[in-house]
């Protein structure tokens, strides 16, 4: 691990923006660990000049997230990389169906709604189905390859079939809504674009919903539909969510996972030789990739005292969530991928009431994929030159975009 | 002082993360509809102590509570 001397010891940091630019392929930026040493809740100057505040630490970042008085009300926050030309400060209510934004009670109506589909049993019984997944998309990629792009050939099919077959979406459009989702989550695309592709998925979820009102089939979107507690666009809204968050985080993983465990060749061989349970090893691979890189955001409605300070009401909070998961405090030794912790209790899902609701089914996938790939292929290594690893600094959840290997 | 652990949970707060029902299945199950906490036994065997605090540790939502710490395990 390659990180550069402290600062100078100083009593109080100076407010400075987020720290974005990683030194390491699979560590945050080293400006983190400085300042959750220093300071685990530090001032933070956000783009548009608001003094607000950062938490690096585990434990305060706990506190924040499972704090009701600090709202994920989009019309309150504020984010900390904002996309090009776009004001930080979001300002408007939540979109129908989008959770994230919400809070208690509106928020609790949506989540019911959700989580009775993915309840550990229902995921559970999944396992089967996205096993098939798995094997095929091993079977589509040595029979074209060797060479391959792991992300095009595994890493993106694995979870965008497996959320399509749950929710009921046709595999067939997955070129399409891929492109639209890529450009949601891309921090270059600009603020029309980005609204324009989150126009045409909910158009395209919307459509899909009214179909199922209809005609239902065996999958979550009709399953909700037929329980009738969203309208049309809260149904399609939070499709939005599942269907694009569904996709792109576990292929993040996936790729870049599989990525830190060619660079690992000793955690490879562990898990591959099964001296680590291959549940720890997803836990501790969630851990030490944390791929929603920049932060949570939170406002909180009143005076809040926190560690010493005050945090006033309407102050923008970003918590960090990989740097939350890299504090020494909570895990010794945090900047070493060590498969057999129990790195259990991490941060990767988020904390409080907003935790994702997928992550059963992430894990899960997680599960079935890795060992599976590097049993069916244990000479899978990476191919071509340096420059043909192309890791997503570019989006809200960090990852793979490209993984040329071969075996 | 009571021997044994007792666990109360609250499912007007519960969002249905399911951490509860993961790592201490025979204590905690999830309502199909909602994912909601349902407490399969809140005087649980010795053996889940461990389980259930844990799952109380991890509730995100801070849904379980652990009236009776349960001195003998």
């Amino acid at each position: 691990v390659n990180v550069p001397a402290r600062p100078p010891a100083g009593r109080t940091l100076q407010p400075g923006s987020l720290p974005t630019a990683r030194t390491g392929r699979f560590d945050p930026p080293p400006e983190l660990a400085w300042i959750r040493a220093r300071e685990p809740l530090s001032p933070l100057r956000y783009p548009d000049g608001h003094l607000g505040w950062l938490v690096t630490g585990y434990h305060l970042a706990r506190t924040v997230l499972s704090d009701p008085r600090f709202s994920a009300d989009s019309a309150l926050k504020r984010v900390p990389v904002p996309r090009p030309g776009a004001d930080p400060f979001m300002g408007a209510p939540a979109l129908p169906g989008w959770l994230v934004d919400m809070d208690p009670p509106a928020h609790t109506r949506i989540r019911r709604a959700l989580a009775g589909q993915f309840t550990v049993r229902r995921v559970a019984a999944l396992r089967s189905g996205i096993a098939r997944i798995v094997a095929e998309a091993l079977d589509a990629m040595t029979a074209a390859g060797p060479p391959a792009d792991l992300v095009a050939e595994f890493a993106l099919p694995v979870p965008s079939m497996a959320i399509c077959e749950l929710l009921g979406v046709p595999y067939r459009d997955r070129d399409e809504f891929h492109r639209h989702s890529t450009t949601l989550f891309a921090l270059d695309a600009s603020a029309a674009d980005a609204d324009a592709a989150m126009a045409t998925l909910t158009g395209y979820l919307r459509d899909l919903v009214r179909h199922k009102r209809v005609r239902r089939g065996p999958d979550l979107l009709s399953d909700v539909a037929a329980r009738d507690a969203l309208t049309d666009g809260e149904l399609a809204g939070a499709g939005v969510l599942l269907l694009t968050a569904g996709h792109e985080t576990v292929a993040g993983m996936l790729g870049l996972g599989t990525l830190a465990l060619l660079c690992h060749p000793a955690q490879r061989e562990a898990l591959v030789r099964g001296r680590v349970p291959v549940d720890d090893a997803v836990e501790e691979l969630l851990r030490y990739l944390t791929i929603f890189q920049f932060g949570v955001p939170r406002t909180p409605v009143e005076d809040v005292p926190l560690a010493g300070r005050v945090i006033r009401a309407g102050q923008s909070v970003t918590v960090s969530l990989p740097a939350a998961n890299r504090d020494p405090d909570r895990y010794p030794r945090p900047d070493t991928l060590a498969l057999s912790r129990v790195a259990r209790g991490h941060l990767a899902f988020g904390y409080g009431v907003h935790q994702c609701v997928g992550q059963h089914l992430a894990r899960l996938e997680l599960r079935l994929a890795y060992p599976a790939l590097f049993a069916r292929l244990p000479g899978l290594r990476i191919a071509g030159g340096p420059d043909d690893v192309r890791l997503s600094h570019d989006m809200g959840f960090y990852g793979v975009h490209q993984l040329p290997v071969a075996w | 002082v009571d021997d044994e652990l007792r666990v109360e949970v609250d499912a007007d707060v519960c969002v249905g993360a399911g951490q509860c029902a993961l790592v201490a299945p025979d204590v905690f199950d999830q309502d199909d509809t909602d994912g909601v906490v349902r407490l399969l036994a809140p005087h649980p065997d010795a053996a889940s102590y461990p389980a259930v605090r844990e799952a109380a540790a991890l509730c995100p939502s801070r849904a379980i509570r652990i009236v009776a710490p349960g001195r003998r395990a």
